[in-house]
């Protein structure tokens, strides 16, 4: 009898990966209910690493008759003491039939181990780009390169050898051009050959195959072929994302936590949606500067306040590394609102003239202290400055925060999927 | 000191041609000495996350799609990761030719064990035992999974995703009541059933015409003319198979939702020997692999060391704890079926004066391996059980029944005991654990009136005044009714026709619509 061995270890795994997505699916609304929930009280950064969720059974279960409850008969091993006729006291309702129970608790709940992926998609799953940044994604393209065969003309550097030569052979063959091993052949006659009129013959027909050979010439400039190349438009895939903060004495360690908060889970969504992300970030007290991520969030600064510094220092930046036309920009600004009076013309202007039309997405986040009591306070001068650009129509994205718990909802407000006459607010 | 010239193996590597060795040293036994007669074999080496993705699919190497086994490699996967369960070392598929799963990791001798075990053991109950000839199709198998899995995916792509796992959810709930339970006319051949099928699709494509849709209705028959008798009689009721109730006269369902319903009903009666033979099959690959590995190891074709790590894993796959152990969970089917396999062979061989008055017909017979065969090949596990249990075994495991009465109001009774009183009482239990007729509930399609109001009437027979859970009994009777598309009534009666209690559900609305 023949035996066949199947070695299937190579075959593509992951077959029960359709099966494990419809269920996701299926369970999408209690998945989701359950990531939100854990990812409240963690790390954000340990949050989008993935992780086990519990899940309610309900709705996801399979029913089946079952029976229960009646006379119940059965045979058991390992008998030490009992005899026929003895009553053995029931076990206590609550904590007994100790293997059923372990079985209702597990119908109850179910957990299972989501991946990143999974785990980064169902987080921002009913989140979206606002309508305005789609519609400069369209917009904007820029130019890629790509092979589209070959043509008559172009740089030297363009021949392609090997259709040359392939011209250049299906050309001597339909010309009949002699080969070198025929006119040998002929000449190896003609010495041996004693015949005077075979000779006369024989002269003549290498004398003409001769001739044709420098008639057709091996490589002739109408084999010549070049690599021909398309320009093509291609959609910009890369992102770059300005962190701007005020880092003035009166923004606290509190404050600056909210703020990193926020630029994370940015961070988080446009790498989804980006191949490439970069990450600029500009701090600023009464001048602006570039700086590291370290720095940025845990340098020491003291200053007055001027937003329009950083403003100014972004606009340089874009301009010199960041060409709209092949970047998306994005840029989310956090301060505690105070901002010199005498400036808030200028930055208005900057902000209407410079900076918005290049951004896709620009978001201001007011950070205000656990206690709560910015939102008793009247307005900073910053939020009426903005405010006020805002009602006058400019797509500028503003929310107050003050608790850790806050940011993401307001994350997940700000980019909510929403309908298309709806603003961004 | 020892030649290894004949040693299938050294240490715990192998490669194909190991495999190839092992399995023609196993064979060559399996054959001369034991008589086993098998589907030819073919292994699959496999990892350990296919071996997950296998037993999602309820160990077959292609199935349907649909989120419940997603749901189970979610769960399964989850425990595995953390150390909560261990895989099989392999999986095989009653199916000609025989597969059998091996995993990647497994040492060379675990191989060795599993080709014994599966290949071998497994492969002869699959062929020959009398449950599988007469229920599974062992050379279909496949091809009517792969038409399955191509039906319902095309399924999808005409009416939907949602309409299909609908169809399927409630198929699914009602699985275990889609199996024929007695060998009536039909037998199976799921070749010609995947044929049939595409040939009743081809022939409702070619005479359609829709001109046929304004043809005026003819009057409907006089009502009165039929009796509930002859009603019931023409319908084929009671029936006690639901699926194919359902697929042969549920009034409002497309074509293609009876074509679902019968995959589901084939799939599940091709896996209903299967629940039905646990003990002996397990029994029958574990003796088959232990006599095979002594002998392997006499012949001196593997090493005392790879000997003693067999024995460990065997030993630890035959444990039985005891009840009030905190590992017990039933009896183990591998414990329970090779101590009788092993018991059986002490009776044929070496009888004492108890077994020859128990069994007389075997008792001393001398041909262990032609007893055994007869066994495998004639018994499900019930009647094993029924007629094999020995009182040396009885003894040997201390075995004990139960009688759990709620309206006793003393206590759990110790009814039997390992003793002459109570060796048949305790046989007779613990086969009818064992016994399909007790362990599913017993319901069946009663009446319909197809004329008037098309109610479904199902009757739950009850035993022992197990009545059935009701959280799940509504959640399955909507899913039926859904199917019947009209309402349903469930009523549990017991032995003397007493009504216990009554469900009504209707159908919901949007069952009716589609």
């Amino acid at each position: 009898m023949v035996m066949h061995i199947v070695d299937r270890r190579l075959n593509p795994g992951s077959k029960s990966l359709e099966n494990r997505q419809r269920f996701l699916r299926r369970a999408k609304a209690l998945v989701q209910g359950a990531v939100k929930k854990s990812s409240q009280d963690r790390d954000i950064k340990d949050v989008l690493e993935g992780g086990e969720v519990t899940i309610p059974l309900d709705g996801m279960d399979e029913p089946r008759f079952r029976r229960e409850g009646g006379t119940r008969d059965m045979v058991l091993p390992g008998n030490k003491k009992f005899v026929e006729g003895d009553w053995l006291p029931r076990p206590n309702q609550s904590g007994g039939k100790g293997s059923s129970a372990g079985e209702g608790d597990s119908e109850d709940a179910f957990r299972f181990v989501l991946s990143r992926d999974e785990f980064v998609d169902l987080f921002l799953d009913d989140l979206e780009l606002p309508d305005l940044a789609k519609r400069k994604l369209a917009e904007t393209e820029s130019e890629g390169i790509q092979r589209a065969g070959y043509s008559t003309s172009g740089s030297p550097a363009n021949i392609s050898i090997s259709r040359t030569v392939s011209r250049a052979l299906a050309r001597r063959v339909a010309l009949r051009r002699p080969r070198k091993d025929e006119i040998e052949a002929l000449e190896a006659e003609l010495a041996e050959c004693d015949d005077a009129t075979r000779r006369q013959e024989l002269l003549a027909l290498l004398e003409a195959l001769k001739a044709k050979v420098k008639r057709i010439p091996f490589i002739d400039p109408i084999d010549i072929r070049y690599r021909r190349f398309e320009t093509v438009p291609k959609p910009v895939a890369q992102a770059v994302m300005f962190c701007l903060m005020d880092v003035s004495g009166s923004m606290s360690e509190h404050m600056k936590d909210l703020a990193k908060r926020f630029y994370m889970l940015l961070y988080v969504f446009l790498k989804r949606r980006y191949k490439h992300v970069e990450i600029v970030f500009i701090r600023h007290t009464d001048r602006a500067e570039e700086v590291d991520e370290d720095t940025f969030f845990h340098g020491p600064a003291s200053g007055g306040t001027l937003v329009s510094s950083a403003l100014v220092a972004m606009n340089e930046i874009v301009r010199t590394r960041f060409r709209p036309a092949d970047w998306n920009i994005y840029a989310a600004q956090a301060s505690d609102g105070d901002n010199m009076t005498s400036d808030s013309a200028l930055t208005g202007q900057l902000l209407t003239d410079k900076i918005l039309p290049v951004c896709q997405f620009f978001a201001y986040l007011e950070v205000g202290e656990a206690a709560n009591y910015t939102f008793d306070m009247p307005d900073s001068s910053l939020w009426t400055l903005y405010e006020r650009l805002r009602n006058e129509g400019a797509p500028l994205s503003m929310r107050k925060v003050s608790e850790r718990g806050e940011i993401f909802p307001v994350f997940q407000d700000l980019f909510k999927r929403r309908s298309k006459q709806e603003r961004v607010a | 000191m020892v030649s290894s010239g004949g040693r299938l193996f050294e240490g715990a590597d192998w490669d194909f041609h190991t495999l190839q060795r092992i399995h023609d040293a196993c064979q060559e036994i399996a054959h001369s000495e034991l008589g086993l007669d098998v589907y030819p074999n073919q292994i699959e080496v496999i990892t350990a996350e296919q071996m997950l993705d296998a037993y999602s699919s309820v160990g077959m190497p292609l199935f349907y799609k649909h989120w419940s086994f997603g749901k189970q490699f979610a769960f399964q996967e989850a425990s595995y990761r953390k150390g909560l369960m261990g895989l099989a070392y392999e999986i095989v598929i009653n199916s000609s030719p025989c597969i059998s799963y091996l995993m990647e990791e497994n040492t060379a001798t675990m191989q060795t064990l599993v080709i014994a075990h599966a290949a071998f053991g497994h492969n002869h109950f699959f062929k020959n035992n009398y449950l599988f000839k007469q229920w599974t199709d062992a050379d279909g198998i496949l091809d009517y999974l792969e038409f399955a899995k191509g039906y319902i995916a095309a399924c999808e792509d005409r009416h939907g995703r949602e309409t299909v796992e609908r169809t399927l959810d409630a198929a699914h709930a009602l699985m275990s009541h889609g199996i024929d339970r007695y060998p009536g006319k039909k037998t199976l051949d799921l070749r010609a059933e995947e044929k049939r099928a595409g040939e009743r699709r081809q022939h409702e494509e070619s005479v359609f015409n829709d001109l046929w849709r304004t043809v005026p209705n003819t009057k409907a028959k006089s009502k009165s003319a039929m009796t509930a008798e002859r009603r019931r009689a023409l319908l084929g009721l009671p029936q006690e198979n639901i699926l194919y109730f359902l697929e042969k006269t549920a009034p409002r369902l497309h074509p293609w939702q009876r074509e679902i319903i019968r995959i589901v009903r084939h799939i599940a009666q091709y896996f209903y020997p299967q629940s039905q033979t646990k003990v002996m099959n397990e029994g029958t690959a574990t003796y088959v692999h232990y006599r095979i590995m002594n002998r392997l190891h006499k012949q001196d074709r593997i090493s005392d060391g790879n000997f003693l790590e067999f024995l460990q894993s065997h030993t630890n796959v035959v444990f039985q704890p005891d009840f009030d152990d905190r590992r017990w969970s039933g009896f183990n089917p591998y414990a329970l079926g090779f101590a009788m396999m092993q018991d059986i062979e002490r009776i044929v061989t070496s009888p004492e004066d108890e077994d020859r008055e128990w069994f007389p017909d075997i008792a001393g017979k001398g041909d262990v391996e032609g007893v055994l065969r007869e066994i495998w090949s004639n018994y499900r596990d019930e009647s094993f059980i029924g007629q094999f249990l020995s009182p040396a075994l009885i003894r040997r495991f201390r075995m004990f029944h139960l009688h759990d009465d709620p309206a006793e109001s003393a206590g759990i009774k110790v009814d039997a005991i390992h003793d002459e009183r109570g060796y048949r009482r305790v046989r007779r239990e613990l086969s009818r654990q064992y016994d399909v007729g007790f362990v599913d509930a017993n319901i069946e399609v009663i009446d319909v009136d197809l004329a008037g109001d098309r109610r479904l009437m199902l009757r739950h027979t009850t035993v022992k005044d197990a009545q059935l859970n009701e959280t799940d009994a509504r959640r399955v009777l909507q899913h039926l009714a859904d199917l019947w598309t009209y309402d349903v009534v469930l009523t549990e009666v017991d032995a003397s026709d007493k009504v216990l209690k009554e469900y009504a559900v209707s159908p919901r609305a949007a069952a009716v619509a589609a």
